[in-house]
């Protein structure tokens, strides 16, 4: 049995866990127990996010299941009277010379494993390694194809009520006055819940809480909220703000090149939303002054923290235990929705109560990925070779994770008749992969450089976490720039790349991708060809992305080819679904994502008006794995949005000679594209 | 209230709601059928997909009137772990999904699909899974899966 900290969320991890701890204590996969996370028996092990759980949690795991092994050796050593040297083990049956066996489950009385694990247990090397290394099939596919309950959002508790909240259209908004006469006479109705602005409604069925939310929505009355940035100016906007500047890095060469002349070009990227298909589900139940929440958050220790903190209850009255939500892509409402659970539970005399969000709110009151503006400044020289680089960043902060400040972050919280301040997103250091930042110190081997960052302290517009952070930015820029200069050099862009990189694992994923797409395929009309790289926080997963694109007004990607280092790759079907998946989520955020605002509302809270990319419009996704097994697994979640993002927007270029710096790349920027290049 | 009859993965089914109510409300709260899932409630999604007649249609947009003695089917009626549709066996052999909430309207849409055109081509496919979303990004997977059931269905027995 398995307790690991880290939470499914569509990614396979729980697998990939479950294949290293059968490697380890050569049993089949398929005797690993899996147990969801919970604040009650599971290690802390922060939040499953950036692409760390293999990295973190497979390598936890992989020592303490060596340990165990070597536990049970020592105890079957001493039954048998064999030394350990001799002794065998396969799929959990212990044996050695003469036959003598016995197993794990036969050894389990008389060994505990109640104890602390000590370092100095080696684990075995790549080449011993059966399980690990192999495509295997995803524990939890089969139950979701057979629609067996899995989610969240199909778990009824005994007793069950459901709960609904009432938010504002404008943006924080007041509640002003509410009537609650028509939505007392609605059948079914527990209780109407109102603290402050907090508003919401508890019903003995999931219809009756709908419709007595219907009826609360006419009977309230809202303040103005406040005013949002003008979606057309978004980077005049980030610019003009109050912001904390933070040097990220700086390199200074011994001996500065002559500078002919400079360029400057600025980029963006809009607010994208996490854009769940499920709409995130909580559940929660009190008893007494002890609340149990039920809940697809990242962290779960996390939220129980900042839940003490609204609460204002000890950690220890708070049980928080994971179930699989919908994909989430980052901190999306998951964490909100359990806070509203928490609150409306309070008024259902000790029964649950699931809380589900509408599409609506989902896509307008979680918080959204960071709008960011990213100005390149490079000094050439008479040969157009680069002699200092300059690369500045304007956002909001790209994380507002609960439980890191003694400030709760949940939606809920800023409500209250008490409310708690809005927590303004931060940035992680640049020791943890930055945020704003993330991937913005060159890999190239410029001879100087200065990064800076300008983090917003004013927040209109709700950032948090979205997969990569601002590396899917901040790639997009370096790679375009590069794409640009290469192309006034009349170089060629993989030669240039290749010339100005000196890892030679960001080398071979370079070469890689170029020989798969036949780089450079011959000009066609209307088709084009770009190419885009990173390393995922300069310290994860090479990628090397080629795109292929068609249109004139309408871009469609055709096919992405990509070549994908993740070190060790537990379970390379697992990894190549990542990346498959990174590399048509980031087409989609290219071509289609912006998050739409008019003055106080956020107008993109339908599909309609927030499309993704749909099945007719997916490019064909061919991905190389590099096989590195004896080097340290890096995660593969998020290594492809940044190349991607990049090859698109170059290959674009190689299509129509037009250079689109602010995303999306749509009809209208293409036309404002062309305009400004005029 | 008037009682609504109809045929649910082949049973003989009487509901007593409001007939204007939805066919996912309805199928997800009393008849307790979790396999439909709430994505939107707008018929934008797929999530909810069931099949009516040969065609997928949302629940969450299908009045319960409409369906009054129509055939339904959901994927709980679509096979099981013991007796699995193609379709199932072929998207776990592709692992054709990642978080899989978006699968059982997916699934859904694919069988309606086989069931008007046994052999579709790749096209046929995605038009068939247009309306459906899928934000993991599972897509191709899932086209190859619908083929490879296809192809195993079209394979002399
Ligand atoms: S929930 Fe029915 S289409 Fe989205
Ligand atoms: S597999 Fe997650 S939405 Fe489709």
């Amino acid at each position: 049995m398995v307790s690991p900290g880290k939470v499914e969320i569509g990614q396979g991890i729980v697998t990939a866990l479950a294949q290293i701890a059968a490697d380890e204590l050569d049993i089949d996969t398929g005797r690993v127990q899996m147990v969801r996370a919970s604040t009650t028996r599971s290690p802390n092990e922060g939040v499953t996010s950036g692409s760390l759980s293999i990295q973190q949690s497979g390598r936890a795991l992989r020592y303490a299941c060596a340990e165990i092994r070597q536990i049970f050796l020592s105890a079957a050593s001493d039954r048998l009277g064999v030394g350990i040297d001799a002794l065998d083990i396969s799929d959990g049956i212990i044996s050695g010379p003469g036959n003598v066996r016995t197993s794990y489950w036969e050894l389990a009385g008389e060994v505990s494993l109640d104890r602390d694990a000590t370092p100095g247990a080696t684990p075995k090397s790549s080449t011993q390694r059966t399980v690990a290394g192999n495509s295997v099939q995803r524990l939890d596919i089969p139950d979701k194809v057979f629609a067996r309950p899995r989610f969240i959002h199909d778990q009824a508790l005994s007793g069950m009520l459901h709960g609904r909240v009432l938010r504002p259209e404008l943006s924080a908004a007041k509640l002003v006055d509410l009537s609650e006469g028509g939505t007392r006479a609605i059948a079914g109705l527990v209780a109407i819940v109102r603290d402050g602005n907090f508003v919401g409604v508890v019903s003995e069925t999931e219809d009756g809480a709908e419709a007595a939310m219907k009826a609360l929505r006419k009977a309230a009355t809202w303040s103005a909220g406040e005013t949002l940035p003008d979606e057309n100016r978004l980077a005049e906007w980030l610019k003009a703000q109050p912001a904390e500047p933070a040097a990220i890095d700086k390199k200074t060469a011994p001996q500065a090149g002559e500078k002919k002349r400079t360029i400057r070009r600025q980029y963006t990227r809009p607010y994208l939303a996490h854009a769940s298909i499920g709409p995130s589900c909580a559940m929660a139940k009190w008893t007494g002054d002890r609340v149990h929440v039920w809940t697809h958050s990242q962290g779960v220790y996390f939220l129980r923290a900042d839940l003490a903190l609204v609460l204002k209850l000890p950690v220890e009255n708070i049980t928080v235990e994971h179930m699989e939500g919908a994909g989430c892509y980052g901190h999306n409402a998951a964490d909100d929705v359990a806070l509203d659970a928490v609150l409306l539970a309070k008024a259902a005399a000790g029964r649950p109560v699931r809380v589900q969000w509408s599409r609506q709110d989902e896509l307008s009151h979680a918080p959204f990925g960071a709008a960011m503006a990213i100005e390149i400044e490079a000094n050439l020289d008479a040969q157009g070779e680069i002699v200092d680089w300059r690369h500045s960043i304007w956002s909001n902060g790209h994380t507002a994770r609960p439980g890191r400040a003694a400030q709760p972050a949940l939606l809920a919280a800023t409500e209250l008749a008490n409310p708690h301040p809005r927590y303004i997103a931060t940035n992680p250091p640049q020791a943890n992969g930055g945020g704003a930042d993330r991937n913005s110190i060159p890999l190239y081997d410029f001879p100087s450089w200065q990064i800076e960052c300008h983090r917003l302290l004013t927040m209109p517009i709700r950032t948090s976490a979205l997969r990569t952070l601002g590396a899917q930015g901040n790639v997009f820029a370096i790679e375009s720039f590069i794409d640009e200069l290469a192309s006034e050099r009349g170089e060629d862009p993989i030669a240039f790349r290749l010339r100005h990189l000196r890892d030679s694992r960001a080398q071979d994923v370079i070469r890689s991708v170029a020989k798969r797409a036949n780089w450079k395929p011959d000009k066609r009309a209307g088709i084009g060809y770009g190419v885009g790289f990173a390393r995922y926080k300069n310290t994860g997963a090479y990628c090397a992305v080629i795109a292929e694109v068609e249109g004139a007004e309408d871009i469609s990607v055709k096919r992405l080819t990509l070549a994908v280092d993740v070190g060790e790759a537990i379970n390379p079907d697992g990894v190549i679904n990542q990346i498959e998946g990174g590399a048509i989520q980031a087409t989609s955020w290219v071509l289609k994502e912006r998050v739409r605002f008019d003055s106080q509302h956020i107008t993109s809270n339908t599909w309609t008006a927030y499309p993704i990319l749909r099945f007719s419009e997916v490019p064909d996704v061919e991905v190389e794995l590099i096989r590195w097994p004896d080097s340290e697994p890096l995660g593969a979640g998020e290594a492809a949005h940044g190349p991607v993002t990049a090859a698109i927007a170059n290959a674009v270029f190689d299509a129509l000679g037009v250079r689109v710096r602010d995303l999306p790349i749509t009809r209208d920027s293409l036309i404002a594209a062309m305009e400004s290049a005029l | 209230m008037p009682s609504i009859g109809f045929r649910l993965n082949g049973v003989e089914t009487e509901v007593d709601a409001d007939p204007d109510r939805s066919l996912l409300d309805i199928l997800r709260g009393p008849l307790h059928m979790t396999g439909p899932h709430f994505g939107c409630g707008a018929n934008e999604c797929g999530a909810c997909n069931v099949i009516v007649g040969n065609h997928a249609v949302a629940a969450c947009d299908t009045p319960l009137w409409s369906v009054a003695d129509k055939d339904i089917t959901t994927i709980e009626g679509l096979g099981s772990a013991e007796r699995p549709h193609p379709l199932q066996r072929a998207f776990i052999a592709e692992q054709a999904l990642q978080c899989g909430y978006c699968v059982s309207g997916i699934l859904m849409s694919a069988a309606a699909l086989l069931r008007r055109n046994p052999s579709p081509t790749g096209e046929d496919v995605k038009g068939a899974l247009d309306r459906n979303l899928c934000r993991c990004g599972s897509h191709n997977r899932m086209v190859r899966a619908v083929l490879r059931a296809a192809a195993e269905m079209a394979a002399p027995q």
